[in-house]
């Protein structure tokens, strides 16, 4: 097991190294010049250009600045932005904090009603409960962020006043509610059926009528010997899910004023800002890589024929 | 239907988690009384008055700082703020004498020191400072700031401390109007902790205007607050602004017509057609010191041909200006009479008739005048423009289904999106236009020399088409030179009429600011550069 998890943490090196170079190659491609675009509409002369670009170390060819990127990294520098001189670090520690707290109420949300949906469903499937509920998550795979966002700001926080309709630059708890319950929906709807299905499944298998059959109580038939073996798809999905929110959604933070991650990458960008790009993008691979390395890990506590060596 | 109830039940606990945090959400927006709060983006700069020269950082030095001049809120007029006199007998050496009395708010005294060491600042190459080139105009500064090479001088050899309260400044040429130009911010005055903990000083701003920096969080928030002491006429009338970072102005919108938001200074373009009734008359559109032109690249023999301006003046006159500014901007902006903007008012220089019968829609006599002309070069052109900002595809696509229109050919014009800002203003500095190009010019001052000379004087720092016109340059000399203020607008004039009968550019409409304002607030207004006048708003 000890020896796995070093195996995995050590491959997590090139991964991180290759996206890296990659990211950073690609924000070197991108036509324009974002010392230039600085000044806007307005005038700016050469040699300002040229001296920034000098200080900035952005006249070097592509394999120096990366090899630069790289060995200020190491001594934990992310850089600095162009426009701002704000250290990228600080960017960082702005956004995730928010990013964070924001995907962990949507997956909360996504769990908590996700997999109640699909073990309610999944129990009696094809009734009329089931079919009406695997409606609703159709419904729910169908709607747009976008406008689920718009609908629920509108009736929840303009019709009902119940919420403020944007989440405040610190970002409270509170106000994170209903920008989680958008930004999770999509995924609840994965999950309920997902679990719905495995465990409409598993209801038939041999071993649910051998506890049945001793006696076991329905309370941890049910709990015990079908949820942990129906578990295992959604944990799949959950792992690349809660990946996935981690890096910020650029669409439902727009639409609440969250100042997360998603809206961090989106505004550096459009401001040809390669270091934060690079810096935050490569936060959110190594979010990806431990976030799978915990689901492989879960597989094993769900299912012991499962080992690790 | 018991799966029915569940769900409903679900929606219930759902609802009452939502109502009970809307309940401790609350009060974000508000603030303590008498603070104004107000939409704002991250100023994408430092927030040094010479590094400034966007709207958001703008509006920050607008509070913080006060000049020798400083530009009527109303009339856009250059009053004389922390200047007592600035003399010259040749509109080219002038001597500046400051008011007795004014100090930084940190106490230490406002001297002709610290506008020359400020102005010094600004200029040098070595301090990256984007307004460099309004300091241009004052002698040496090609050596503090070289097109080529490193600077050989520290300082501006045209900058010369008398005494504590007076400076001379010797000009490159004459400027009869250059102390107009002083209202702008990059000639604020600074402070020695400027100098001293430069950052220390950037984490918490220091100045001499109207307000003070309570507080500054980098990326959400910026509390201003009334300065108690402050020696100016044009005191705070509320107790401060909040300044508060939104992801974009629908949000900023959204946060406004619920209340917890005092004011936005940018009203989205999808929320217009709601905005009156949101809003009634808390609801502000005003016009900005901003045209919107297409360029030529002169730089392309097909477009600089003998006949083309009759081509342009075609192109011009095929346009419908009145029907695209109805209803593509739904009245936020103005067909265009002249290269100027209302901003100036007729004082000056402002002619809504200057451009006449070539601004006019006229399908008919464009039809006659292109044909005139030779056509269009190679029968058909693009209009380039960048399509990350600013929604220009709904206007150019218009613009070019208006050419089409009018000269009965379907392939005469159309659009051509550019991806990124910064890939657009690339391919113009490379001169790789090969037609007409959006162009759009916010002024930086109040006058028309800032309409003209910037844009069409042979190479000048933002004459992008390339276009040249020895008669128009000697006009704007001539200008420059005259000491009274009204002959010299009608020479400057004179030398938009070469602009116009050359058609150097077609002048599109000349855009408004707009603002909206919760019922907390009164005497709101919106300055000539857009920026909401905040001194002046009341709490109520």
């Amino acid at each position: 097991m000890g020896r796995y998890v070093a195996r995995r943490l050590l491959q997590m090196i090139p991964v991180f190294i290759g996206s890296t170079l990659l990211v950073f190659a690609m924000m070197y491609a991108l036509p324009g010049d974002p010392v230039r675009a600085l000044a806007g509409e307005q005038t700016v002369d050469p040699a300002q250009i040229a001296q920034m670009k000098k200080d900035l170390g952005l006249d070097l060819p592509l394999w120096h600045q990366y090899l630069n990127y790289l060995g200020n990294l190491f001594q934990g520098d992310f850089g600095t932005q162009i426009a701002s001189g704000r250290p990228v670090a600080d960017i960082i520690s702005d956004a995730f904090p928010i990013t964070i707290r924001l995907a962990l109420f949507a997956f909360t949300f996504t769990v908590l009603v996700g997999i109640s949906i699909g073990i309610f469903a999944g129990l009696k499937a094809d009734t009329l409960r089931d079919r009406g509920l695997l409606v609703l998550t159709l419904v729910l795979i169908s709607i747009p962020s976008f406008v689920l966002g718009y609908l629920l700001q509108y009736f929840f926080a303009f019709q009902l006043g119940w919420v403020d309709p944007n989440v405040s630059t610190e970002a409270a708890p509170g106000e994170l509610l209903l920008p989680a319950v958008v930004l999770g929906s999509l995924s609840l709807a994965y999950v309920a059926r997902l679990t719905r299905t495995s465990v409409a499944e598993n209801l038939r298998a041999d071993y649910m009528r051998t506890a049945v059959a001793k006696g076991l109580p329905r309370r941890r038939v049910i709990g015990v010997h079908l949820m942990r073996n129906s578990l295992i798809p959604v944990v799949t999905f959950l792992g690349t899910d809660l990946g996935a929110l981690l890096g910020g959604a650029v669409v439902t933070e727009g639409i609440f004023n969250v100042q997360g991650v998603g809206y961090a990458v989106f505004e550096a960008l459009r401001h040809r800002e390669g270091a934060t790009v690079v810096g935050i993008v490569t936060l959110i691979v190594v979010v990806y890589l431990v976030a799978s390395l915990i689901v492989d890990l879960l597989y094993a506590v769900l299912d012991p024929r499962i080992r690790y060596a | 239907m018991r799966g029915a109830t569940h769900a409903k039940w679900a929606a219930c606990a759902v609802a009452v988690a939502l109502a009970a945090t809307g309940c401790g959400g609350n009060g974000g927006g508000g603030g303590a009384s008498g603070v104004v709060s107000s939409s704002w983006g991250d100023p994408p700069n430092p927030l040094e008055p010479a590094n400034t020269n966007e709207v958001q950082g703008g509006k920050v030095l607008d509070m913080l700082f006060r000049g020798l001049k400083r530009y009527d809120p109303r009339t856009g007029e250059a009053k004389d703020a922390l200047a007592e006199r600035i003399d010259t007998t040749d509109s080219r050496n002038f001597t500046v004498t400051i008011k007795d009395g004014w100090t930084f708010s940190n106490g230490e005294k406002v001297t002709a020191k610290s506008f020359v060491d400020a102005w010094n600042y600004g200029a040098h190459l070595k301090n990256n400072q984007r307004n460099a080139y309004f300091f241009g105009y004052i002698e040496g500064y090609d050596k503090v700031h070289p097109e080529k090479g490193r600077p050989t001088a520290e300082t501006l050899s045209g900058l010369r401390v008398k005494d504590a309260r007076t400076f001379t400044v010797k000009l490159t040429q004459k400027f009869s109007t250059w102390p107009e130009t002083l209202g702008y911010n990059a000639f604020a005055p600074l402070p020695r902790a400027f100098f001293d903990d430069h950052d220390a000083w950037l984490a918490k701003p220091v100045g001499n205007g109207p307000y003070t920096v309570a507080s500054y969080a980098k990326g959400s928030q910026m509390s201003m607050r009334k300065w108690e002491q402050y020696p100016g006429p044009d005191k705070a009338r509320n107790g401060g602004v909040d300044l508060q970072v939104f992801t974009d102005n629908n949000t900023a919108y959204t946060a406004l017509t619920a209340g917890n938001l005092d004011l936005v200074d940018d009203v989205p373009a999808s929320q217009l057609k709601n905005v009156r009734a949101d809003l009634g008359d808390r609801y502000m559109n005003t016009p900005a010191g901003i045209i919107q032109t297409l360029s030529f690249p002169y730089y392309d023999k097909r477009w600089h041909a003998d006949g083309m301006e009759k081509v342009r003046k075609g192109l011009s006159m095929a346009i419908n200006r009145q029907q695209i500014t109805d209803t593509i901007f739904q009245k936020t902006r103005t067909p265009a009479r002249d290269w100027t903007s209302p901003v100036l008012k007729k004082e000056g220089g402002f002619d809504n008739t200057l451009c006449g019968e070539a601004c006019e829609f006229d399908p008919a006599e464009a039809k006659r005048l292109v044909a005139e002309g030779g056509g269009i070069p190679g029968g058909t052109f693009k209009i380039t423009y960048n399509a990350d900002t600013g929604s220009h595809k709904e206007w150019v696509d218009a613009v070019c289904n208006s050419i089409n229109n009018a000269l009965d050919n379907d392939r005469a014009c159309t659009g051509n999106p550019v991806g990124t800002f910064a890939d657009y203003r690339n391919q113009i500095m490379n001169r790789k236009m090969t037609g007409p190009f959006r162009a759009g010019w916010q002024m930086d001052y109040p006058l028309i020399q800032n309409f003209l000379q910037p844009l069409y004087y042979e190479n000048a720092s933002s004459n992008d088409g390339k276009w040249a016109s020895e008669e128009f340059d000697r006009l704007i000399d001539e200008a420059n030179a005259e000491s009274d203020a009204a002959k010299a607008v009608t020479k400057f004039q004179d030398a938009e009429k070469v602009v116009r009968d050359e058609m150097a550019a077609i002048p599109l409409w000349y855009q408004n600011g707009s603002a909206g304002y919760s019922d907390r607030i009164s005497h709101v207004t919106l300055n000539p550069f857009s920026v909401p006048v905040y001194n002046e708003i009341k709490v109520n």
